[in-house]
């Protein structure tokens, strides 16, 4: 069943209408086309009404929505030849961070990404896509395979955050995260972060340290879930509503702060309306990037990476 | 006073007055197992405990003072401010309040120092300015501090102790992790030595950046370290969590550590690796 999202609700209540009266209009041979067309102009205002002024909890919602595609998903509808590989050689294989190679446009390509199921059983089977230590340690595997064979890397970042488990601790979910993040300041290949669902704190920024960083329109990506933010500050996660609005974790939120490089636009009502549309989106700003990207030296990307985080920050 | 007339007190003083004034006081209660100590022996004793050897949390002059050569400290950067980029209500405020009590202007001192006649820079958290918790000058001044000693060409020493990012800065606190990241791997690609030294408590974002990635990661005895809360894990796993979870003991057993050092040895430890990382010294 289709997941209704709360402020979508008039716009689903217009849509019974319009297929009510068709029925009516087929069934007692009614004629109501007229009454139709103007409710179909109503339906077509009021969403744009609706979707041009999101809200930054609507924004969650549709960040979190079931049907929202999957890295899986966009690396099928954008790369060719794509071979996946597991393990990080020293553990196990985690199926909550997944990676491996393909082309684009006949270019090679490593690609890593969180992986969440959409239903149940492969949620469960994707830890809901909360990677442990191993699922790090691949995702870093790979990319210094990409770095040895000279082609760039692009990250799907797709998490509530990194697995907070006993066997995470255990195994240094800590380490794990911070030398990405110090091994991928290193990298002398072109690395495109793309936020495409939830960018939830250090597990989102373990595969985050990018030359570029790209959200979906209606992708969040912060330092704690507006519950969390709002079970802290005010003692009560009912209001993660108004800390969503407060974190500032939306995209376009984080392309003003210059906290990302930009803005992928989503399709009216959210990518899950039509992933195979919205990949052309994400699949246009990927190549926009490497297009850059692929003109800079191998100095020239650590540098321009460097000066990237460099200067990301708010003080007097 | 004498400590007979602290410990003749009524009974019927409540319990939490009684420790505050203590505390206060020319005497110093242990938090863990309350043996009562002289303030100014636990003071000489590096502020550990002499009877159950627990390693109360100091403030970062006091760390200075323990770990560099007696006036060699120099400090950088005390002139940044921190300001309010989400408009958190009182969020400046707070901070106000905890420069007037610290004397410090974020939950981290750095400047440069000399370890036994060694040039190093340095940089200590305070877990008594918020939490020790990292929003933009934190992260600004650690990766300063970096720079500093990658251009000077000497080792780099942090003493961690936070909570993680500071939440009031939101995905700006986040990103410090990743700036001060940037800077440690150029300092570490040109050969330059990186000591971590964590101590209680080391959780979030800083035992997730960069805490965990020194040459060396050192710890202090029973020192909290840990990358998700205790009660967050406890609900995730539904099941009871070691007593020793997410200690420097916990770590070193699993293998997250290079050793653990007690305050005592702390100075020496430091001194010699410092040396064994000069061309020329031995």
């Amino acid at each position: 069943m289709e997941q209704i999202l709360p402020f979508e609700k008039p716009l689903i209540e217009l849509r019974a209408k319009i297929d009510e009266l068709n029925s009516v209009t087929t069934e007692a041979n009614i004629d109501f086309s007229e009454e139709i067309a103007h409710l179909e102009t109503k339906l077509a205002k009021l969403q744009d009404e609706i979707y041009s002024n999101l809200e930054a909890w609507d924004r969650v919602q549709i960040a979190r929505h079931q049907q929202r595609p999957t890295s899986l998903d966009y690396i099928h509808a954008i790369f060719d030849e794509f071979i996946e590989l597991h393990g990080d050689r020293n553990y196990g294989d985690d199926e909550a961070l997944i990676g491996g190679i393909a082309s684009i446009d006949g270019q090679a390509v490593t690609i890593v990404g969180h992986q969440r199921g959409k239903a149940t059983k492969e949620n469960i089977r994707r830890n809901f896509g909360m990677p442990h230590p191993e699922g790090y340690r691949k995702a870093l595997r790979l990319m210094k395979q990409a770095e040895k064979f000279n082609r760039p890397v692009i990250c799907f970042v797709d998490t509530k955050g990194a697995y907070p488990g006993k066997a995470a601790e255990e195994r240094g979910q800590s380490e794990a995260i911070a030398r990405n993040l110090v091994e991928m300041a290193g990298l002398t290949v072109p690395v495109i972060s793309i936020v495409i669902g939830e960018g939830g704190s250090g597990g989102a920024l373990g595969i985050s340290v990018a030359n570029q960083i790209y959200m979906l329109e209606n992708s969040t990506f912060s330092v704690i879930s507006p519950e969390g933010a709002a079970s802290i500050l005010w003692k009560d996660a009912s209001l993660a509503k108004t800390a969503a609005e407060a974190m500032r974790i939306t995209a376009p939120n984080l392309k003003e702060s210059e906290v990302i490089d930009d803005v992928i636009q989503e399709i009216p009502g959210g990518a899950h309306k039509n992933q195979d549309e919205q990949a052309v989106y994400v699949a246009a700003a990927i190549r926009k990037g490497l297009a850059e990207l692929n003109q800079l030296s191998k100095d020239e990307l650590v540098e321009q990476r460097y000066a990237k985080f460099r200067k990301i920050g708010s003080f007097a | 006073m004498s400590i007979k007339n602290i410990f003749s007190k009524p009974n019927k003083i409540k319990k939490a007055q009684e420790q505050n004034d203590i505390k206060a006081g020319v005497m110093h209660q242990c938090s863990e197992c309350k043996h009562v100590t002289v303030t100014k022996d636990l003071q000489k004793n590096l502020h550990v405990c002499p009877k159950c050897n627990y390693h109360h949390k100091i403030n970062s002059t006091e760390r200075i003072a323990q770990t560099l050569d007696e006036g060699t400290f120099e400090s950088m950067d005390d002139h940044l401010k921190t300001v309010n980029p989400l408009g958190f209500p009182g969020y400046v405020e707070k901070v106000e309040i905890d420069i007037a009590k610290t004397g410090l202007n974020e939950a981290v001192l750095t400047g440069t120092g000399e370890i036994d006649g060694r040039p190093i820079v340095i940089a200590v958290m305070d877990s008594f300015f918020r939490m020790g918790s990292m929003g933009s000058v934190v992260g600004e001044k650690i990766t300063r501090a970096v720079e500093k000693a990658t251009e000077l060409k000497v080792p780099f020493i942090i003493f961690t102790a936070s909570g993680g990012a500071r939440m009031q800065e939101g995905a700006l606190s986040l990103m410090q992790m990743a700036k001060t990241s940037v800077a440690l791997e150029k300092h570490s690609r040109e050969g330059n030595l990186y000591i971590s030294v964590m101590t209680h408590p080391t959780t979030g974002g800083i035992s997730a950046s960069f805490a965990s990635v020194g040459d060396y990661n050192f710890a202090e005895p029973q020192a909290l370290i840990g990358f998700a809360g205790r009660r967050v894990i406890e609900q995730t796993v539904r099941e009871k969590l070691p007593d020793d979870f997410q200690t420097a003991e916990f770590l070193l057993k699993h293998g997250q550590l290079d050793k653990i050092i007690p305050r005592n040895e702390m100075k020496q430890t430091l001194s010699t690796i410092v040396k064994l990382h000069t061309k020329g010294a031995n």
